[in-house]
């Protein structure tokens, strides 16, 4: 096996698997406090990436100033998409929240092609994202290594924030136990709107450097990174952020070199996603990195 | 009682066979078309009833089921030469070229192929509940649809077949359709129709019951399989051409739009809703066309039908939890309750 060729596809994977893991963030964190799988959030980041796209090229802001924009607006839609969609059902069957997560996942897509058109956009080049840098004989998009930074500043900001902060206290105490949380004077509303944003913005923050990766914006682009990284959330242990992670890194992985050494599978690669899935909820439902939680009678 | 539910059924079918006789006769092909669109959705409808409403298993894998149906039933029926006209990248593998079946039995294979498929699944994912089920349903939808676009030789791929013998007629689709809503009937008043009520309510309850969960899953689950294949068969027969892009999740959501419009539960509103959404959906091709609301002109917004059907699938999830019928049925005995129908003898309570 040729050396440069392994590096250079372990390159493409660590950028890859980091992107996913930045959007299983979102899941899991959600997933973590509702028990709930938001279907739409793949929508979200496809949301985000069009802001961006619409501020850089209608609004000319500077694209620091863009991604500024789209990051808290996706945040801001994230929360009202909770209070609208989800809000009202919280009390209600498990099989109702998710209908309603598909319906809002579908109404936002089919909004996006009414509002944004169905045909696919091109975002304009960052010099800053789009230089190649080498490294020997590896070379790599200047974006590809901005996403590992990013994932593994978040990891640690977000670790921070549910290990160590107030908020976070809530959050977990939210997640162990709605009722017992709210007896305890936590405003349980505000730590879900709180939840959904932060997934939100992550997703748009996800959205732009995917656009930044490849480069092309159309309003279903969210559908399979979002199955996907529900998936790579689910591996890694759903509800669980370091595990969220792991799976992202795991999925990217797999995927590039999969594809890279067993080149007639490729037409198999959107499927090894949900091969891998089926094999972790058969062998192990929790996850890698999850807790196994028993049912009780 | 139950000898007028039995001539009122009879009429019933009798009165839709004439109108059916009169619509085909008097109506032009397009709406004939769509009415017998509507009667495809009916069977889908209420496979993914059975499932969802009945047994309590929240399945997303519509999809894939029909596209083995649709495949199997159309590779059946495709004469050597439309095949050999089909795949002209890669020939037929050699076994099913020269095989060829008439229209039923081979509608009653694509059920059966779609049935096993369905039975491999259930083993191992009837494991899981509720979100996850959901999931790794959808997830085996997608690997079917990903395995039928690489199996060149036995689907011709991303091409698809074309020139699928249009067999699918006012008879045969509306007769499936008969035939599905007798059976879901009839199941779900038997006592096996009652072990998969008692396991949607509460497994644990059931178990003690003496109620084998598992089994009773894997059956409903097969038995819905074997549903969406016939109904995936009869819709490729009815379009003519089939390719795996037709089978995304986007059509189980429509599936999944009429079943919880009609009511989880309840078989008559499946149909209901079928036939409303169906007819629905070909009035609303206006909305993607240019409009004109007087102050407001657009040019024509493709995809403002589905932002109306999404909307209005949260919306019913959201205001009206129960659909059209919640888990009720519209049967004689309520007509006649609700004195719609002329009672000769004492009913039950007015």
């Amino acid at each position: 096996m040729d050396r440069s060729l392994l590096f250079q596809q372990l390159a493409n994977a660590l950028s890859l698997g980091s992107l996913y893991a930045l959007i299983a963030i979102g899941y899991t964190m959600v997933y973590g406090i509702l028990r709930l799988i938001n279907f739409a959030h793949g929508d979200v980041f496809m949301l985000g990436a069009y802001i961006a796209f619409y501020a850089v090229s209608a609004a000319a802001m500077p694209w620091w100033a863009a991604f500024a924009v789209a990051i808290g607006l996706t945040g801001l839609f994230g929360i009202g998409l909770e209070r609208v969609a989800y809000r009202p059902l919280r009390d209600s069957p498990k099989i109702s929240i998710m209908i309603s997560a598909i319906g809002a996942s579908f109404l936002i897509e089919n909004l996006g092609v009414v509002v944004f058109g169905g045909r696919p956009k091109s975002f304009a080049s960052i010099p800053l994202f789009d230089t190649v840098v080498h490294f020997g004989s590896v070379s790599v998009l200047s974006v590809s290594l901005f996403i590992p930074v990013f994932t593994g500043l978040i990891l640690a900001v977000l670790l921070w924030i549910v290990g160590r902060t107030k908020t976070g206290m809530a959050m977990r105490a939210v997640s162990t136990d709605v009722d017992a949380a709210r007896l305890m004077a936590i405003d349980v509303n505000r730590v879900i709107s709180f939840t959904f944003g932060v997934g939100s913005l992550l997703a748009a923050l996800g959205g732009i450097m995917w656009t930044m990766k490849y480069p092309q914006l159309n309003p279903l682009m969210g559908v399979m990174p979002g199955l996907k990284c529900f998936i790579a959330a689910v591996i890694g242990g759903i509800g669980n952020i370091a595990g969220a992670v792991l799976g992202g890194l795991l999925l990217g992985f797999i995927e590039i070199m999969v594809v890279a050494f067993l080149p007639q599978l490729t037409g198999y690669r959107d499927a090894l996603a949900f091969v891998l899935l089926i094999v972790v909820l058969m062998a192990k439902p929790s996850g890698l990195l999850g807790k196994r939680q028993a049912v009780k009678v | 009682m139950k000898k007028r539910n039995a001539i009122l059924t009879l009429a019933a079918a009798a009165l839709l066979a004439g109108l059916l006789a009169l619509g085909s006769r008097y109506l032009g092909g397009y709406a004939m078309r769509i009415l017998n669109l509507s009667a495809i959705y009916v069977v889908l409808a209420l496979s993914l009833n059975l499932l969802n409403g009945f047994t309590g298993l929240f399945s997303l894998g519509s999809s894939g089921f029909m596209a083995v149906g649709a495949y199997v039933s159309a590779l059946l029926t495709m004469s050597p030469e439309v095949k050999e006209m089909n795949f002209f990248l890669e020939p037929l593998a050699p076994a099913l070229a020269g095989l060829r079946l008439p229209f039923i039995p081979a509608l009653a294979a694509a059920g059966l192929c779609a049935a096993l498929a369905g039975l491999v699944i259930a083993l191992p994912v009837l494991r899981l509940r509720d979100d996850y089920l959901a999931i790794a349903t959808l997830g085996f939808s997608e690997i079917i649809r990903v395995l039928i676009t690489n199996a060149q030789s036995l689907t011709n791929g991303a091409q698809g077949l074309k020139n699928i013998p249009k067999s699918a007629t006012t008879w045969t689709v509306w007769g499936t359709a008969a035939l599905a809503v007798a059976f879901m009937a009839l199941l779900t008043r038997s006592s096996y129709g009652r072990m998969l009520k008692a396991v949607r309510d509460d497994e644990v309850a059931a178990e003690a019951m003496g109620v084998n969960v598992f089994r009773v899953k894997v059956a409903s689950f097969t038995i819905s399989s074997f549903m969406a294949g016939v109904g995936g068969a009869l819709l490729g027969h009815m379009i003519t051409t089939i390719d795996p892009k037709m089978f995304t999740f986007m059509l189980t959501f429509n599936i999944l739009l009429i079943v919880v419009l009609g009511g989880n539960g309840s078989i008559t509103g499946s149909v209901i809703a079928s036939i409303a959404v169906t007819v629905l959906m070909e009035a609303m091709r206006f909305l993607d066309g240019p409009l004109n609301l007087g102050l407001v002109k657009t040019e024509g917004l493709p995809g403002l039908r589905m932002v109306v059907f999404s909307a209005m699938l949260m919306a019913v999830v959201i205001f009206r939890q129960r659909g059209l019928m919640g888990d009720r049925e519209l049967t004689w005995d309520a007509l006649a309750d609700s004195g719609l129908l002329p009672r000769r003898r004492k009913g039950g309570a007015a």
